[in-house]
């Protein structure tokens, strides 16, 4: 019996290794025709991308020397008013995941296939892809135009485009809960608005706050950025600074924002550890 | 008393497809007021399926089966009526069916929800009268102790007699419990086997239990409703369910249905009233 069984399990393997050996011959060719595609457009991209100016790496190495002599010699005298800008890129970052946050719950629900009807569900997807598939930047140039130059823009932007990011991993962590003790609640006689808050938030909050902390950190490197646009915060200083020739002072403000994004990352390690 | 006391629950020529199963064939049953009923099946026989139904968790094929709750309709011809059906009957799962993250407390006080104002129950802003309650329903399921815990904490045993706890709140007059002994070791089982019974029969609430294994419905309950294949073959008093009989109702699947100490071909129970003869249901054959 059990030698009948062995047997039976050799030719099994046998048959695996040749199935697999045939899968891998076709896997082969497939693979050579995927790099064939790949360094096609590499080659076509070439000219367009002036990947042919690479020899300025060297030939002007002198401009890189000098920029670098500058960057390695940061000037913190101002470190204040740096610190202070900083403070408010935080702050930009923080008001705008907030407000996403707050609306990515609704939203998120929305767009949950076990928590709404198709009809609903689909127009909001589709609501956040929009949101989703602006850069921030196109977002903050569109609100400076609104709301005029300064960190106010800046937060508008980090709402709508962060919205549409956690909203969707907000509903894919809807999407994977235990239906169950959602069902059990219902037949207390509950409502729909009932059964979200005390059958889904309780099994979704951990993920959520996942999420949320790390687009809190995401934000603070995207809010810098926007200060290239005139949307406040240490950006529009930084880009001042390079723009006018102050590399020393860029470099301080570029050490500085390095240094908060580092802590911000562990700080939020410890809040995750903290509340999950 | 009113001059009719409605039937607790009745079931009428319930049927549910499911694209080419028929999960439920043509169900009827009524169960009295106050009764205890063991109902017992092979897996996939359509326990399950009927009772969420009955809970109002399914809906029935639109060809006029309905369920009727204490008098009212609660479904019929593949319609709901949610008014009927929201909250009139608790029901324990057999997996527990807790919300683990939330406390034991919370989840017992979740079975106010269909009752205490919408606005109040949604922001989880329960009185004191409400919280003394559910501490109340804890300690008659004897597990005063965890109200604080998370629920994801508790045993097995425990978790179900924190779900008991939860149908006690709610205070509906029917309590069903699907399969609720099934995850959990005998002597878990037996204690909540005997808080089912002692509910029917200290607050004269009606139970439909939903069981695996007979011993326990010969154990704890009159009458057994046996069903098979979507429909009920049987209906009659527990004791009748010799293994012999099972193992006619069910063939092959009855092993499944039969403690491995009461092997077939042990005696019939000699508490087995000599009238109550057992008779099989006509199977109604699918003609669809």
């Amino acid at each position: 019996m059990t030698d009948v069984i062995a047997t039976t399990g050799l030719t099994d393997a046998r048959l695996a290794i040749g199935q697999t050996s045939a899968k891998a011959a076709r896997g082969s060719k497939r693979g050579w025709l995927v790099a064939l595609v790949f360094a096609g457009a590499l080659a076509a991209s070439w000219g367009p991308a002036e990947m042919g100016r690479w020899t300025y790496l060297f030939s002007d190495a002198g401009n890189m020397a000098s920029y670098a002599k500058d960057f390695l010699k940061p000037d913190f005298k101002e470190w204040l008013s740096y610190l202070n800008e900083m403070l408010v890129t935080i702050q930009i970052a923080l008001w705008g995941t907030f407000l996403a946050v707050l609306l990515s719950v609704p939203f998120g629900i929305l767009s949950a296939h076990n928590m709404a009807p198709t009809w609903v569900v689909h127009p909001v997807r589709r609501l956040m892809d929009l949101f989703r598939a602006i850069h921030e930047i196109v977002f903050a140039v569109l609100f400076v135009v609104a709301v005029g130059l300064g960190p106010f823009a800046g937060v508008m932007a980090l709402f709508v485009h962060t919205t549409g990011i956690l909203a969707k991993l907000f509903s894919e962590a809807v999407e994977a809960i235990d239906p169950r003790p959602v069902e059990a609640i219902r037949t207390t006689g509950a409502s729909r608005l009932q059964q979200v808050v005390f059958g889904v938030i309780p099994q979704v909050l951990p993920l959520w706050i996942s999420f949320s902390l790390y687009r809190l950190e995401s934000n603070i490197r995207s809010a810098t950025v926007l200060g290239l646009i005139g949307a406040g915060g240490i950006g529009q200083i930084l880009f001042e600074s390079i723009r006018g020739f102050y590399y020393p002072q860029a470099s301080a403000i570029l050490i500085i924002v390095v240094a908060t994004v580092t802590l911000m990352d562990i700080l939020s390690q410890q809040l995750r550890k903290v509340v999950i | 008393m009113t001059e009719i006391t409605p039937l607790a629950l009745s079931v009428t020529n319930l049927s549910k497809r499911y694209g080419e199963t028929r999960a439920l064939n043509s169900v009827s049953l009524m169960l009295e007021q106050g009764e205890m009923v063991a109902l017992i099946g092979a897996s996939g026989s359509g326990k399950s399926t009927l009772i969420r139904h009955i809970a109002g968790l399914e809906i029935g094929d639109g060809d006029g089966g309905r369920v009727e709750i204490l008098g009212a309709v609660s479904q019929a011809g593949g319609r709901m009526n949610r008014e009927a059906a929201r909250g009139r009957v608790a029901v324990i799962f057999q997996q527990f069916n807790l919300v683990g993250r939330l406390s034991v407390l919370t989840n017992v006080l979740i079975g106010h929800l269909g009752r205490v104002p919408r606005w109040r129950g949604t922001l989880g802003l329960f009185n004191a009268g409400e919280k003394t309650k559910a501490h109340t329903a804890l300690t008659r399921v004897g597990i005063p102790q965890v109200a604080a815990q998370r629920a994801s904490t508790l045993s097995g045993g425990q978790q179900q007699r924190a779900a008991i706890a939860r149908t006690l709140v709610q205070e509906a007059r029917i309590l069903i419990a699907d399969e609720p002994i099934s995850a959990l070791d005998p002597s878990a089982a037996r204690r909540v086997m005997d808080l089912l019974a002692d509910i029917c029969r200290e607050d004269g609430i009606t139970v439909l239990v939903s069981l695996h294994q007979v011993e326990y419905a010969r154990r704890y309950c009159r009458r057994t409703i046996a069903m098979r294949d979507g429909a009920i073959v049987y209906d009659g008093p527990s004791t009748a369910l010799s293994n012999d009989f099972l193992a006619e109702l069910y063939g092959a699947a009855s092993e499944e249905l039969v403690l491995p100490e009461a092997a077939p071909g042990n005696p019939p129970d000699p508490a087995a009233p000599l009238g109550a003869e057992p008779h099989k249901r006509q199977t109604v054959l699918a003609t669809v």
